[in-house]
């Protein structure tokens, strides 16, 4: 692998850039591998890449449907922050931040991390009361967390109206300062070139239609180009995690929503920062291209089409005017949608399973990218040494028996 | 968006419509020996289909009635409609060739659509 630098883009520059290498190897499957890892989205490639790096797993092969990147990785709006409520959630999102930041330099790939500051608002009493009590929880986590009163927000995110006759008007906001953004395909893409050239195969255009097992364990897996046998199978399919799960015959806490995004025309630099609002449901930060980014609620019902409705849309930009009223003079270039995978607690399951060699990676919903270095560090541990490491312990799939969830949804500001 | 016809009052629009989730989850009868895995199965696992979803919708701003619905989450075609306590009628689906695949159309992945071996594109 060619490192990238200042010198090699001057040699490049003046050469005509003629000698540029692809960033990963495409791979024809093998017979077999000692693991596969079913999903080439940000954790299922951060898996391989800590797999290889950490624990000497390198006959191993990310099989993707599509084309990497091509699922929720590519679909989301990338809002990094660490600021959870509860101790188990605490620690693996801060895990991921500290990660994030030395990610662009151990790649060896920009991956545009931008620590620009999230902003989480409130709009009333009992949603300001209740974001003051996050904050004093981050700090006690280790989290970087501080409580903003109204004018406070106004002059850390200008633009933003703290009018007090809004509907919703802006009493306060938490802000996690270390928070911020960064660009999905460099993350995605970084991932694959370091694996790659430690050897993982990366197949693309691959869909894994069956898993084998004999005698409650994994020997292979059937798919578009092919059976291959291996004895480990980590299943990281964010909106599929059940179909896959399926194959092996088990039902699992997750049901698949579609989840909306859109961006508007390019602008000059505007929004300083992210904002959220969890009331109105309405998240914005402005792109390096210049448009806004902004996400919408999932829609209420299940579905596997990448859609969703334009109800949820008018609802969200309805809000998303009386927060920036310049925002009604602007036009909407594209929307898409994805499908997340959500779990009844809004927490993920990083989990091995009744069936030997099959783990589960998922349940990340909305809010799954902030956590793709920890996700994949964790989950790369678990399919390494059969067992959870501390981070992933709270996240096994028992929690549903015993009763001990990581309740993520009651405790506030868990979208995205 | 979905157009939605109520079997009490006909076809709405989506937005009158609160979801109900999956249907025909009974309520296990308690036994003193069930085990936490069985009300855990009760509770918390889904079946989360790509093809055909028994469901329950609620008419919210109509009748505000329950009923029950069929739909492949595929395509999202709407195909079937009955009321709480019959059973659901047999159905035929555009389903995707594979677990994971694309229904032939309306499911919105052209995009991400798996070109099979043999298949030009
Ligand atoms: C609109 C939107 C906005 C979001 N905003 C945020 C945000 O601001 N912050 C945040 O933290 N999170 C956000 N999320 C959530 C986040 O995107 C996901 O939690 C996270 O990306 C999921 O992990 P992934 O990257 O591995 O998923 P994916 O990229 O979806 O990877 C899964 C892959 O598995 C593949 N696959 C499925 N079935 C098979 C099969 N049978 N064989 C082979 N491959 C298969 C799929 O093609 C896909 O590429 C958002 C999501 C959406 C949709
Ligand atoms: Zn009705």
């Amino acid at each position: 692998m060619h490192g990238y630098n200042v010198l090699r883009l001057l040699r490049e520059g003046l050469s005509g850039h003629k000698g540029w290498q692809p960033a990963w190897r495409k791979a024809e499957p093998k017979a077999s591998y000692d693991a596969v890892i079913i999903g080439g989205g940000g954790h299922g490639l951060a898996t391989a890449y800590y797999l290889a790096r950490l624990h000497g797993l390198t006959n191993i092969a990310v099989i993707e449907k599509g084309w990497i990147g091509g699922g929720n990785a590519g679909r989301n709006t990338t809002i990094i922050r660490s600021n959870y409520l509860y101790d188990a959630s605490a620690a693996i999102y801060n895990h991921a931040l500290h990660l994030w930041k030395g990610l662009s330099r151990e790649l060896n790939y920009n991956i545009m991390m931008s620590h620009r500051g999230v902003l989480n608002l409130a709009h009333d009493e009992g949603e300001a009361r209740q974001l003051k009590r996050r904050v004093e929880a981050n700090r006690l986590n280790g989290v970087q967390a501080e409580w903003l009163e109204a004018k406070e927000v106004k002059a850390f995110c200008p633009p933003i109206s703290i009018a007090p006759e809004a509907r919703y008007p802006v009493i306060g906001a938490t802000l996690q300062r270390d928070g911020g953004v960064n660009r999905h395909d460099a993350v995605v893409w970084g991932f694959a070139r370091a694996a790659s050239a430690m050897g993982v195969d990366i197949i693309e255009e691959c869909e894994v239609t069956g898993i084998e097992t004999e005698k409650g364990a994994v020997t292979a897996i059937e798919t578009t180009r092919g059976r291959i046998a291996t004895q480990k199978v980590a299943s990281v399919a964010a909106g599929h995690t059940s179909v896959i799960a399926g194959l092996v015959g088990l039902r699992l806490p997750i049901e698949s929503h579609p989840l909306q995004a859109l961006v508007s025309e390019p602008l000059k630099p505007v929004m300083p920062c992210v904002v959220m609002s969890n009331a109105v449901h309405v998240y914005m930060s402005q792109s390096s291209k210049g448009e806004l980014v902004i996400g919408a609620g999932i829609d209420p019902y299940l579905s596997y089409t990448q859609r969703g409705s334009l109800s949820i849309i008018e609802h969200q930009m309805a809000a998303l005017i009386e927060l920036f009223p310049f925002v009604s003079r602007l036009r909407m270039m594209r929307q898409w949608g994805g499908i997340v995978d959500v779990c009844p607690d809004a927490s993920p399951i990083i989990s091995k399973t009744d069936v030997k060699g099959f783990y589960v990676n998922g349940g990340w919903g909305t809010g799954g990218w902030k956590a793709t270095p920890a996700s994949g560090h964790a989950f790369a541990d678990l399919v390494a040494n059969d067992e959870p490491n501390a981070i992933a312990a709270p996240f096994t799939l028992e929690r549903f028996v015993t009763g001990d969830l990581v309740a993520e949804h009651g405790a506030a500001a868990v979208a995205h | 968006m979905f157009v939605i016809t109520c079997p009490y009052c006909g076809e709405r629009d989506l937005t009158e419509f609160a979801y109900g989730g999956e249907a025909h989850i009974a309520r296990p009868h308690w036994r003193e020996d069930m085990s936490d895995a069985e009300w855990a199965d009760f509770l918390f696992m889904r079946a989360n289909p790509k093809g055909v979803l028994a469901e329950r919708w609620m008419h919210a701003a109509g009748c505000r009635r329950f009923f029950n619905m069929l739909r492949n989450t595929a395509t999202d075609d709407i195909l079937a409609v009955y009321r709480i306590g019959e059973t659901p009628p047999k159905v035929e689906a555009r389903l995707p060739a594979t677990p994971s695949g694309e229904a032939p159309l309306g499911s919105g992945n052209d995009a991400v659509k798996v070109i099979q071996p043999g298949e030009g594109g």
